[in-house]
């Protein structure tokens, strides 16, 4: 997030896209609410009238994947009524002219006929983002989770950048993060394009830098993607270490991903518990869980945090960081003597600029959000504020795409996938949790009624549903959240395994998975 | 908010400074003055509804509420005059007469013990209050919110946490007088209202009326004594709420939401509140495991387990060169375990084959 979770009380346009924030990001909506109660005005573009749509002001139900058609309409309108911040945009950033000329032909009109809005509705949102300095937007994967999740992220950024919404209290872009500590593995270098703290595994100076820091020379290029890595299991890859991740139930298309685990010759997986995962491993090794380790956690603010051991583990588990070490050590790899979590930290500290002025002691009352780059300085709750990172901020010149797969006589109906308040995940964790059955015990698809007579459906009756890569059995449930022509299930349950029928797709830059698209087709079981 | 405290005005005999805006509580507690409170939550809107926290305000002829009378410049402010206390006996004498029970288990919530340390301080043994008992228990099979009712005291700080800080307005007030009772719309069920299970209802509640009914579950174990607390962040999305555990016995009992968390300043959603026990589940791995020749897995000693774990990668590489060798780094482990996998990766074979869940 460019703002901080506080600022979420400040804005006076909210534009939320993509983001089911009440029942994903529970206590981040409450902000929000607060600010619609102060008079805030609420925009939410999303396929389902989802919770936060109730709570909106002007709701725009958007056809799955046609997010950049609906941006560039907004961004149309914002230039045409000259709704734009000249002196932001002469300031601070660079390529307006060309974006200006780009988008004289994205009409609105021309945007109702790809995303099904009304030209209308989008006009008087982009004239409600635009007419205000305090403008500020959410999104979370229904912005990522396409093949063009990077063009519609660019897109919001030309939104911010032509009214100056960004780098000021009450506005910014602002993705919310989906796993407790997702940020700060990225942060801290699990990644194939970045070493720790997001410094370019291409750039020279930090090639040296780490190859003196490690002590030995590291691949000049890129990495290749988990994605990439999965499809090469048993042609170029053959051993995996996988931490705390229960891949086969959320990546897309399961069959695919298990039959690349299982090509693979050597497969050590570290976990809690045996997921579906980590039955399929060679060596499986008994990690401590929240409440028994101590360590570091980055959350969607940028904040770091220390989590702290409440209770010893049982058994034998230990933790993620003395497995990895304990293995690093037998092949003889230098550099994995800890004993501690502490000196791991602080070691990550080092090596990473945005974290140079936190160390294990500083962070214990959670006061600080990077980039925090020396040891005077109070860290940095707002980005963009004087500059950005990399000079100007620069207007991409995107074009809509239709999905990867779009709806045929075969596949006739839209698949979204996604997330419920009650479950996380693959309920490796809430599936475990006494009670939670008592709110969601089971998995359902929620289909527009006249769709369910459409295609001879029965409310509480299964179903089966089909992808181009298979099929699966889920229970019918009547629902108007969903609209004509659009399903929606959940990826959480075991016995309904979604991520079956997913898959038709990646971002080409990211690597992110279409999962919210899927033309799948309906039939009465 | 930036607090300029350019006005002044008296409490009990010193001089206080405030800004614009504050309430008389407010500037009393900034300058350490206790004064009882049963209805007031500082994340909420000041209610007045107690009348617990009566002032003396020169110049206003009966005391007034300080959780609900703004500050002005000169005021001449008396927080505990033998009145003023009297008073406060009188109206805490009435609330703890109309209660079942005063002294509850910690385990309800939060603030379940404000009646019970109030009623402490003022000395009430017993009263010579009596009459009508408040409130009706409603069974509601829900395995998370306790609604025991006959402990209410209508301070409604649960009807607003909701409203106010949730923004859900899941509950309400029905009926008056000693009939006052909370509920949902059409007296139902939680789960078939707008509840969703958040438990900030419970965590505000100051006498244990609305009770947290999983860690009660602990009640007989814990008895009376405060269990431990561990500050940490809760396990589930990135939003990154500051949490209490509560232990007893090297377990697990409950959470608390921290009051003064960053991210979340008091507020948590059902998974953080409720859905802590999965670290205690028997599925746990309690030992490492190794595929046997059968294609099973067996439970393995640590030596053997990486042993192997470390042999199988030495093999893949010699056999098929260090870009054969992947590692997924996870979303949900410190940033230790994080770092650790890169360096593993990049120190172990000079690639940069390393990536973490993100992407999916």
């Amino acid at each position: 997030m460019s703002n901080p979770l506080v600022d979420m009380q400040k804005p006076e346009v909210i534009f939320c896209i993509g983001t089911n924030m009440t029942e994903c990001h529970p206590v981040a909506a409450t902000g929000l609410k607060k600010a619609i109660d102060r008079g805030a005005k609420l925009i939410v573009a999303d396929p389902r009238r989802i919770g936060l749509a109730d709570l909106s002001h002007l709701y725009l139900p958007l056809r799955v994947g046609s997010d950049t058609a609906l941006l560039l309409g907004m961004a149309h309108v914002i230039a045409r009524e000259g709704l734009i911040d000249e002196e932001f945009i002469e300031n601070r950033t660079t390529g307006f002219d060309e974006f200006f000329e780009h988008i004289s032909q994205w009409t609105p009109e021309w945007a109702e006929t790809i995303t099904g809005v009304p030209a209308k509705d989008i006009e008087t949102a982009a004239m409600w983002y635009g007419g205000t300095n305090k403008g500020a937007i959410y999104y979370t994967l229904g912005i990522t989770e396409h093949i063009c999740g990077v063009e519609n992220v660019q897109s919001l950024c030309n939104l911010a950048l032509m009214t100056g919404n960004i780098g000021r209290e009450g506005t910014g872009i602002n993705p919310m993060r989906g796993q407790n500590n997702i940020q700060g593995a990225g942060d801290s270098g699990a990644l194939p394009n970045n070493y720790p703290g997001f410094q370019a595994v291409t750039d020279p100076e930090y090639q040296a830098k780490f190859k003196a820091e490690y002590g030995r020379a590291v691949d000049l290029e890129k990495g290749i993607t988990k994605v990439t890595a999965l499809e090469l299991c048993g042609d170029s890859i053959h051993a995996m270490l996988i931490d705390g991740e229960n891949t086969l139930l959320s990546d897309p298309d399961r069959e695919h991903c298990e039959h690349a685990l299982r090509a693979l010759e050597h497969l050590v997986v570290i976990d809690i518990f045996l997921t579906e995962t980590a039955e399929l491993a060679d060596i499986v090794l008994p990690a401590t869980a929240w409440g028994e380790t101590d360590g570091v956690c980055t959350n969607t603010e940028r904040r770091v945090q220390r989590m702290r051991a409440a209770v010893p583990p049982p058994g034998e588990a230990k933790p993620d960081w003395w497995i990895i070490c304990q293995i690093a050590q037998r092949l003889g790899f230098k550099g994995f003597d800890f004993n501690a979590p502490k000196p791991i930290f602080n070691e990550l500290c080092r090596v990473s600029p945005i974290y140079a002025g936190l160390d294990w002691e500083r962070i214990d009352k959670s006061e600080y959000q990077w980039p925090v780059p020396h040891k005077e300085h109070p860290g940095t709750p707002r980005l963009h504020e004087e500059s950005f990172v990399n000079g100007r901020g620069i207007f991409s010149n995107v074009h809509y795409r239709d999905p990867a797969e779009t709806i045929s006589e075969a596949f006739p109906v839209w698949l979204t996938t996604g997330r419920r308040l009650q479950s996380y995940h693959t309920r490796t964790q809430t599936g475990r949790a006494q009670g939670i059955d008592y709110l969601l015990s089971e998995e359902s698809l929620e289909i527009n009624p006249a769709d369910i007579e459409k295609w001879e459906l029965t409310d509480g009756e299964w179903c089966k549903m089909s992808s181009a890569r298979g099929s699966i059995n889920i229970k019918v449930k009547a629902t108007n959240r969903s609209p004509r022509g659009t399903v929606f299930a959940s990826f959480s349950f075991a016995d309904v395994p979604v991520n079956l029928l997913t898959g038709s797709g990646y971002d080409p830059i990211t690597h992110t998975a279409e999962l919210k698209v899927c033309p799948v087709r309906l039939e009465p079981l | 908010m930036t607090h300029t405290f350019n006005s002044f005005g008296e409490i009990d005999g010193v001089e206080v400074a405030f800004s614009e805006g504050e309430t008389i509580l407010e500037v009393a507690q900034r300058h350490e003055k206790e004064i009882p409170t049963l209805c007031y939550d500082p994340r909420l809107e000041p209610f007045g509804g107690c009348r617990l926290c009566i002032v003396e305000l020169e110049g206003a002829r009966n005391p007034v509420a300080s959780c609900t009378t703004k500050a002005t410049p000169g005021m001449v402010v008396r927080t505990a005059t033998d009145t003023i206390e009297a008073y406060r006996k009188t109206l805490l004498e009435m609330v703890v007469s109309e209660n079942r029970e005063v002294d509850v288990s910690p385990l309800r919530g939060y603030a379940a013990g404000e009646l019970a340390d109030l009623r402490d301080k003022y000395a009430i043994n017993g009263t010579h209050i009596t009459g009508a008992k408040s409130g009706t228990n409603k069974t509601d099979e829900n395995p998370f919110i306790l609604r025991d009712y006959e402990l209410c005291i209508s301070c409604y700080r649960c009807v607003r946490v909701c409203a106010e800080q949730e923004g859900d307005h899941a509950i309400n007030v029905m009926n008056r007088g000693f009939h006052t009772q909370i509920t949902t719309e059409f007296d139902g069920l939680l789960k078939d209202s707008a509840c969703t299970f958040c438990g900030q209802c419970i965590q505000t509640c100051p006498t244990g009326a609305l009770a947290d009914k999983k860690a009660l579950r602990a009640e007989d174990e814990v008895a009376d004594a405060i269990p431990d607390k561990t500050r940490t962040i809760c396990p589930y999305c990135g939003v990154g709420c500051s949490v209490d555990i509560l232990t007893q016995n090297e377990k697990i009992v409950g959470i608390h939401p921290a009051m003064d968390g960053p991210a979340n300043q008091g507020a948590l959603c059902v998974k953080g509140q409720f859905a802590y026990d999965f670290v205690q589940h028997s599925d746990r791995l309690k030992t490492p495991l190794i595929r046997g020749d059968d294609g099973e897995l067996h439970a393995a000693t640590w030596e053997d387990a990486l042993d192997k774990a470390a042999e199988g990668f030495r093999k893949v590489n010699a056999e098929h060169g260090r870009h054969s060798i992947y590692g997924i780094a996870s979303g949900r482990a410190p940033s230790e375990a994080a770092y650790l996998m890169q360096k593993f990766i990049r120190v172990g074979f000079g690639s940069n084959y390393i990536d973490n869940c993100s992407r999916a």
